[in-house]
């Protein structure tokens, strides 16, 4: 009997090399380990033995079963992960095809710088406010120290609508606005369109985008407006760039500036894209003038302010090297998916 | 205004050897900006005087000569021309081999018809220069130079002097002062800190008494400031010298003859428009300056008859104007051949009439844009001696004693406080009184104890902050601190601002690109989208002056630009487009009032599979972002724009808000789009208004749901809208979704009908729902829906 479990041990170790798949592997299981199967037959013979070998059988047989049960086992689990190493080896795909994409759509370039600025204008405290852009002569000029004979008036070819109501040529129309409605402390900004007429081409449209500032409360000062200035820039072009003020004239705006900020290209050198300057021109800006805080009773004794204006398609063109101003208002899909 | 380096350095004297680029960078950044500068005939390279010492025709040319010229090199140079001017002894400008001229031009040796010649004799023209410039020379033919001191070998520059410097200024409408040679020599002396020589013009005169032979009388004092004028006898007309040709040319002003070239200088010089004129042209020898006379006109200089209007104030003679003031000067006011005797004016008007009158006339002249600007009378005076010192020094004339000077002048000084704490304030900076007080002085203001006085060539100074300025500038914008600024300050965004926020991530999420367009469209538009002839939305907000009929109005609708969009999409090939704006429209008040700009969400779209509920979808996804609820949708076939049997309208609480539609074909077609066209458009307003309140938690579900398949037969007409609305009513409170999964018209079908199919979601939030509950449910819908003939499919 011991040579039968025995040569059962070693017959089916023998089998379970060769075995294939699991169905065989559960026929050998049945052959010895199933109620008919040769192991089961060999035990039922147990009661045949004598007292002295029934131990020792009986043991040996204990020990076979387990180890068969254990090959099997092992032959399972080994079979089991080839069958899967098969499969997953059948479900190999090119991971170099496309991806499907669900359909997304694009925000406008114009609009990815606006909330650029947006964001770093509400992180240093200002609201966003917006005003008409079919607007009174009064608040886009007049009451911009820009009286219906003033010169500076030629800077800006305005469309009409009427003697007294334009399309805004300025964003600055909203400063007005503000300043009769809110008191000080006043830090806003308010962005939109503007127009002038200027026929289309490469750098010119009549229609443009504009992002005005203005802050108006006690001890504000012209080093405050370099520093709210040079807080824009660093963060739209990083902290290397640099601003440079320039005087200018602006009528609503007393000292005025030109800001520009120094040639990205050259660092202030002077190359083909700032025509030799080193610089290029980004904003207009100024300390709000007396007698415009005085004509929104605002008390220009008491209280000071800074404005400042900046052109958005500009912003935008130069954020995203775009040589054509036409294209922001073409809107060509293949033109918008760029960004 | 383009400044002469070597007519500045007569008034101010600079570092010398200082690099050009250091002048303008420093101009520029105390407020007169330089847009660029050119050095005199810089192009011009390698070109040497030369005298003519042999000539001999051409063996194999008719018209070509062989010149030996002496360009002070050890042996005559050979050159071959083909001119007919040059003889032996002349003068002339030598392009020698490996010589540039301008436009890029390069001169080498070679053979002109077997005979070698070493270089080019130059013309005029080919030096860029023309007649203007060197009257004596002729224009076809070379150059023949008749300069002092001219030796062989002499550089062509200092030859005829075409060696200044030439900056561009970009100067601002507030400081007309500095359209001139004194008026950014004062500039260049404030900015590098050396002194001004001030100028004092002397006439001798030539006795006589200009009473004698001119009366002026001023009838409107307030546009005529002032009036000055000098009579110059004998006059002898002729070139100007070479300096003052010089200059005219490096200035960009074309010399023309002695008299009209002093009147330029002058402006030049001192930014005082003048004006010469032939005294036989001034009936009764009597000058008026008045306002012109209803009816009257004047033939201007440039030939054209101009209808005057009782605002303009002209200058005038005993019998009609020969001038629109401070504009242009009438046909006959020129200097003329045989002009002996000439009027100097020199006047000073008031800018906003001067500038109302070239506006209205159409003719914006140099000396209108300068008047315009507000110029100080007290130059008039300055420059009128100038030109007459001018006329003696040229021998252009006798310049009469006496001087009318009709001085109206009642401006007083702008006097104003230093205080220097708030200056310092002001601009955040800490500099001393004294320090301000010499900048200021720099600038030709007046200290007084502790008052500031500005020159009166200074209009544009009013108020402290302009001295401020003066004193910011002069310091150096860029030696101001940056600083933050300080105090508390409460940035929102406003709830709308979220709102429409929301709508755009929303869009942009499902695959729509934003688009920018323009707010202007033609009115011919209107009819492309076929809007009804009666439809309030003609009505548009008309620009006056508009640039073209394409942007004459401004859009009561933003159809028409999303459609040139997609139009313009589908003609560049593109095989979808897929776009919303949300932008404004402008509704028209009443006269005179500003319209009422509303925003609103324009979509389009064709191509990418897109049908009507593909756009629908997105709406109702939007919708449901944006936490509008209430909102219905009914069909409308009457909206021209429209496929009449793909529109719907949308309404919240009985408000339209909004159309989601196919574009009809003739629309589409009428932009050139030979594909199915879908637009929605939706008002901003009203969806902000009518948005729930901000979504609160539930809790998830507890209890289980349960599922019930209806499916139903219905007349195919019936709007499936109706057939939800009674399962909403049977199911009341339990009912959690109910989906449209199948719709089917065909065989077994009787015709005119259709079968939906809907899974109803019942679900309480306090218990399990039983099978009897459903059932109920299921009954009081099939009740409600046998009402309106729809019934179970059996």
């Amino acid at each position: 009997m011991k040579e039968a479990l025995e040569s059962i041990r070693s017959a089916v170790r023998q089998q379970l090399e060769s075995v294939k798949d699991l169905k065989e592997l559960d026929n050998i299981r049945v052959k010895y380990l199933g109620k008919k199967g040769e192991l089961t037959a060999i035990l039922k013979q147990m009661g045949k033995l004598s007292a002295e070998e029934r131990p020792v059988i009986g043991q040996l047989a204990n020990e076979v079963r387990s180890d068969l049960e254990h090959f099997l086992e092992n032959t399972s689990e080994k079979i089991k992960s080839q069958l899967q190493d098969a499969k997953l080896a059948a479900e190999t795909i090119d991971v170099t095809m496309p991806g499907r994409t669900a359909p997304m759509g694009y925000k406008h370039p114009l609009s990815i710088v606006l909330d650029e600025v947006k964001d770093i204008f509400l992180g240093m405290g200002f609201s966003v406010v917006t005003g008409p852009e079919v607007e009174k002569d009064y608040y886009n000029f007049e009451a911009l120290n820009l009286p219906k004979d003033h010169p500076a008036r030629d800077t800006q070819d305005t469309f009409y609508i009427s003697d007294d109501i334009v399309l805004r040529t300025q964003t600055s129309s909203v400063q007005v606005r503000v300043m009769e409605k809110q008191k000080p402390p006043i830090r806003v900004i308010s962005p939109g369109r503007v127009y002038r007429s200027d026929a289309l081409d490469a750098t010119h449209s009549p229609l443009f985008h504009q992002v005005e500032g203005l802050v108006v409360d006690k001890g504000v000062t012209m080093a405050d407006l370099k520093g709210t200035l040079e807080t824009m820039v660093k963060r739209l072009y990083g902290e290397d760039a640099q601003i440079r003020l320039r005087p200018h004239h602006f009528p609503f705006t007393e000292p005025s500036a030109e800001v520009d900020v120094m040639c990205f290209h050259c660092h202030g050198e002077g190359c083909r894209l700032c025509k030799g300057e080193g610089w290029i021109e980004l904003l207009g800006a100024g300390m709000v003038h007396p007698w415009v805080l005085q004509n929104c009773g605002i008390d220009p004794e008491v209280y000071s302010g800074f404005a400042f204006g900046v052109g958005l398609d500009r912003l935008a063109m130069r954020r995203f090297n775009i040589d054509d101003i036409r294209l922001l208002l073409d809107n060509d899909m293949r033109f918008l998916q760029q960004f | 205004m383009i400044l002469s380096m070597r007519w500045l350095s007569e008034f101010v004297d600079l570092e010398p050897q200082m690099p050009i680029r250091d002048f303008t960078e420093a101009m520029t950044m105390t407020g007169s900006k330089v847009e660029g500068f050119e050095i005199e005939g810089s192009e011009i390279k390698n070109v040497v005087v030369g005298k003519v010492t042999a000539m001999e025709r051409h063996p194999d040319s008719d018209h070509m000569f062989i010149c030996m010229v002496d360009a002070g090199e050890e042996e005559p140079l050979q050159i071959v021309t083909g001119a007919q001017n040059v003889t032996v002894g002349s003068w002339v400008p030598v392009a020698k081999h490996k010589s540039t001229l301008p436009g890029g031009v390069e001169i080498k040796k070679g053979k002109l018809r077997g005979v070698a010649s070493n270089g080019m004799l130059c013309s005029l023209k080919e030096l860029g220069l023309t007649i203007n410039d060197f009257p004596y020379a002729i224009e076809d033919g070379i150059f023949l130079l008749e300069e002092e001191g001219l030796f062989p070998g002499q550089d062509i520059h200092e030859a005829i002097g075409l060696n200044d410097t030439c900056v561009e200024f970009e100067i601002t409408s507030n400081r007309p002062d500095c359209l001139s040679v004194l008026g950014l020599a004062r500039e260049a002396s404030a900015t590098f800190g050396k002194p001004l020589k001030q100028p004092h013009p002397q006439v001798k005169g030539s006795g006589g008494s200009i009473g004698d032979y001119l009366k002026v009388t001023v009838s409107n004092p307030v546009i005529c400031q002032r009036y000055m004028a000098r009579v110059v006898n004998n006059v002898k007309i002729g070139p100007s010298p070479r300096w003052m040709r010089e200059r005219l040319r490096a200035s960009g002003v074309r010399p023309i003859n002695n008299l009209v070239d002093i009147t330029n200088y002058v402006m030049l010089e001192y930014g005082q428009p003048m004006h010469a004129f032939d005294l036989r042209y001034v009936k009764d020898n009597h000058i008026q300056i008045r306002n012109a006379a209803e009816g009257e006109a004047i033939t201007t200089l440039d030939g054209v008859e101009r209808k005057l209007s009782t605002d303009m104030l002209v200058i005038a003679d005993g019998e009609k104007p020969t001038a629109v003031a401070g504009v242009m000067g009438g046909e006959y006011s020129g200097i003329h051949d045989g002009t002996s005797t000439v009027v100097f004016e020199s006047a000073c008007f008031q800018g906003a009439s001067v500038r109302l009158t070239a506006k209205k006339l159409g003719m914006r002249t140099e000396a209108s844009s300068r008047y315009e600007k507000g110029l100080d009378p007290n130059t008039c005076s300055l420059a009128l001696e100038r030109a007459c010192e001018l006329v003696e020094i040229l021998g252009a004339g006798e310049v009469v004693d006496g001087v009318i000077d009709c001085n109206n002048d009642s401006r007083q000084p702008i006097r104003l406080p230093l205080d220097s704490d708030k200056i310092n304030h002001f601009l955040g900076i800490d500099i001393s009184a004294e320090q301000m007080k010499e900048i200021l002085k720099g600038l030709e203001f007046t200290i007084d104890g502790d008052d500031v006085i500005a020159p009166s060539f200074r209009g544009d100074i009013q108020y402290r902050a302009d001295v401020a300025e003066e004193i910011a500038r002069i310091y150096g914008y860029n030696n101001i601190p940056t600083t933050k600024l300080r105090g508390a300050a409460e940035a929102k965004i406003t709830p709308y601002q979220a709102f429409e926020k929301r709508v755009n991530t929303v869009l942009l999420a499902q695959g729509l690109s934003e688009i920018s367009t323009y707010s202007f469209i033609s009115p011919k538009y209107y009819d492309k989208i076929r809007l009804p002839a009666d439809s309030p939305l003609r009505r548009s907000v008309t620009i006056t002056n508009p640039l073209g009929e394409d942007t004459s109005v401004m859009r009561t609708t933003t159809i028409p630009s999303v459609l040139e969009v997609l139009s313009r999409n589908f003609n560049n090939r593109n095989e979808s487009a897929w776009m919303y704006e949300v932008a404004n429209e402008y509704i028209p008040t009443t006269d005179g009032e500003l319209p009422v700009e509303k925003q609103a969400v324009t979509i389009g779209m064709y191509g990418n599979k897109v049908d009507f509920y593909r756009l629908k979808g997105i709406v109702e996804t939007l919708l449901d972002a944006l936490n509008i609820t209430s909102w219905e949708i009914r069909p409308e076939k009457n909206l021209p724009t429209y496929h009449p049997g793909r529109c719907g309208v949308l309404s919240i609480d009985g408000e339209d808000i909004g159309v989601i539609a196919q574009a009809h074909p003739k629309v589409a077609e009428n932009y050139g789009i030979n594909t199915e066209v879908y637009l929605a458009v939706l008002e901003m307003n009203p969806m902000f208004a009518h948005r729930a309140a901000d979504r609160q938690y539930r809790p998830l579900p507890k209890f289980p749901a349960i599922t019930r398949d209806l499916a139903l037969l219905c007349d195919d007409e019936l709007p499936v809208v109706e057939i939800e609305k009674c399962i909403r009513k049977g199911c009341g409170n339990h009912l959690e979704k109910v989906e449209l999964f199948d719709v089917y018209r065909g065989s077994q079908i009787e015709e005119g009908k259709k079968s939906v199919a809907y899974t109803v979601t019942l679900r309480s939030s306090d218990h399990t729902l039983t099978d009897q509950d459903a059932d109920s449910a299921m009954n009081k819908s099939l009740k409600a829906l046998n009402e309106i003939g729809v019934v179970l499919r059996t």
